[in-house]
């Protein structure tokens, strides 16, 4: 086995009402950053896992998306990075 | 009668329901720890509210795997009656026992305020002792209580008479300035296809009793005391 890090982005789906971002939206607009189209917030996590192969991990990875990580109802997820520690 | 109230690390209207139950209504109560695997013989489940372990992740997205919820989903599959309140709905959504999810407020603020609820079904065990378009006044205090579904959800719970509350003004109309939180079509509270599981963000068991303003709660628990007492089936 073999430790990896994995990188997960989970966002707000789009077409859902994100008021966070809404939020940001406006303040980079006020900033003058006034060609920001669209902010999502989300989250970001970095797991720790021991797995047998990157593929074995990212695998893992998706699995703890489905059942905890990520609302399936409102949220989508990605795997950005997988990384041998 | 008996009702189980589940209390998880970071319950906070465990002792209200307690109360609601026992002083007000007369009837039985017992707390249930989260740890737990017994529900004691409970009739009725109360998942509370509060900001059970600390709303980390997702409100409700972790207090779903505590051992006591595999026989709460248990209970709900065989027909068993579950109320569920604030955070205890936002658990239920999670557990899969309600469709839909709470997201944040779209104010982005913490609301505690009363409001006034329409009352959109008597056809369950929980709302028979009100009267259609009833509008009551019932406090909320939640961040996360905007309800949301995909379109075809939605369709399906109206259609099939399964929003029970809806947020309102005085005059009983679902305006946009009536909806506290952003919530989809001003929906307050659900249940459930089979009826046995009630969800709703406002808080009924804070609503029993002069002193506090409203006693538009006591129908609600009423309504399933009774329907326990005279056998309704789920």
């Amino acid at each position: 086995m073999t430790r990896f890090r994995v990188a997960i982005h989970i966002v707000p789906r789009r077409g859902i009402l994100d008021p966070q971002g809404k939020a940001v939206t406006d303040a980079l607009h006020s900033l003058g950053f006034s060609h920001v189209g669209d902010v999502r917030v989300g989250r970001f996590l970095v797991v720790d896992v021991e797995a047998a192969s990157a593929d074995a991990a990212r695998s893992a990875a998706k699995d703890m998306c489905d059942k905890l990580l990520a609302n399936p109802v409102t949220e989508d997820y990605e795997i950005a990075a997988v990384e041998q520690t | 009668m008996k009702a189980g109230i589940v209390r998880f690390p970071g319950s906070n209207c465990d002792e209200d329901a307690y109360r609601a139950v026992v002083d007000i209504l007369g009837q039985d109560a017992v707390y249930l720890w989260h740890k737990d695997h017994d529900l004691q013989g409970a009739d009725l489940i109360i998942l509370p509210g509060g900001f059970s372990y600390g709303d980390y992740l997702r409100a409700g997205a972790i207090a779903r795997f505590s051992p006591i919820m595999r026989e709460v989903v248990a209970f709900a599959r065989r027909g068993g009656p579950i109320l569920a309140i604030c955070n205890g709905f936002q658990i239920a959504c999670e557990a899969g026992l309600l469709p839909g999810a709470l997201l944040r407020n779209a104010s982005l603020r913490f609301v505690s305020a009363p409001v006034h609820l329409r009352v959109e079904s008597i056809g369950t065990r929980f709302t028979s002792q009100y009267h259609v378009d009833q509008v009551l006044r019932v406090p909320i205090a939640h961040g996360d209580g905007r309800y949301t579904a995909d379109a075809d959800t939605l369709e399906r719970l109206e259609g099939e008479g399964h929003v029970v509350f809806r947020y309102v003004d005085a005059h009983g109309a679902p305006t946009l300035d009536a909806n506290p939180n952003g919530s989809q079509r001003n929906i307050a509270g659900i249940v459930n296809a089979a009826g046995n599981v009630l969800g709703m963000m406002p808080h009924p068991e804070r609503a029993m009793e002069r002193a506090l303003g409203s006693t538009d709660g006591i129908a609600l628990f009423s309504s399933v005391f009774d329907s326990l007492l005279s056998g309704v089936p789920a």
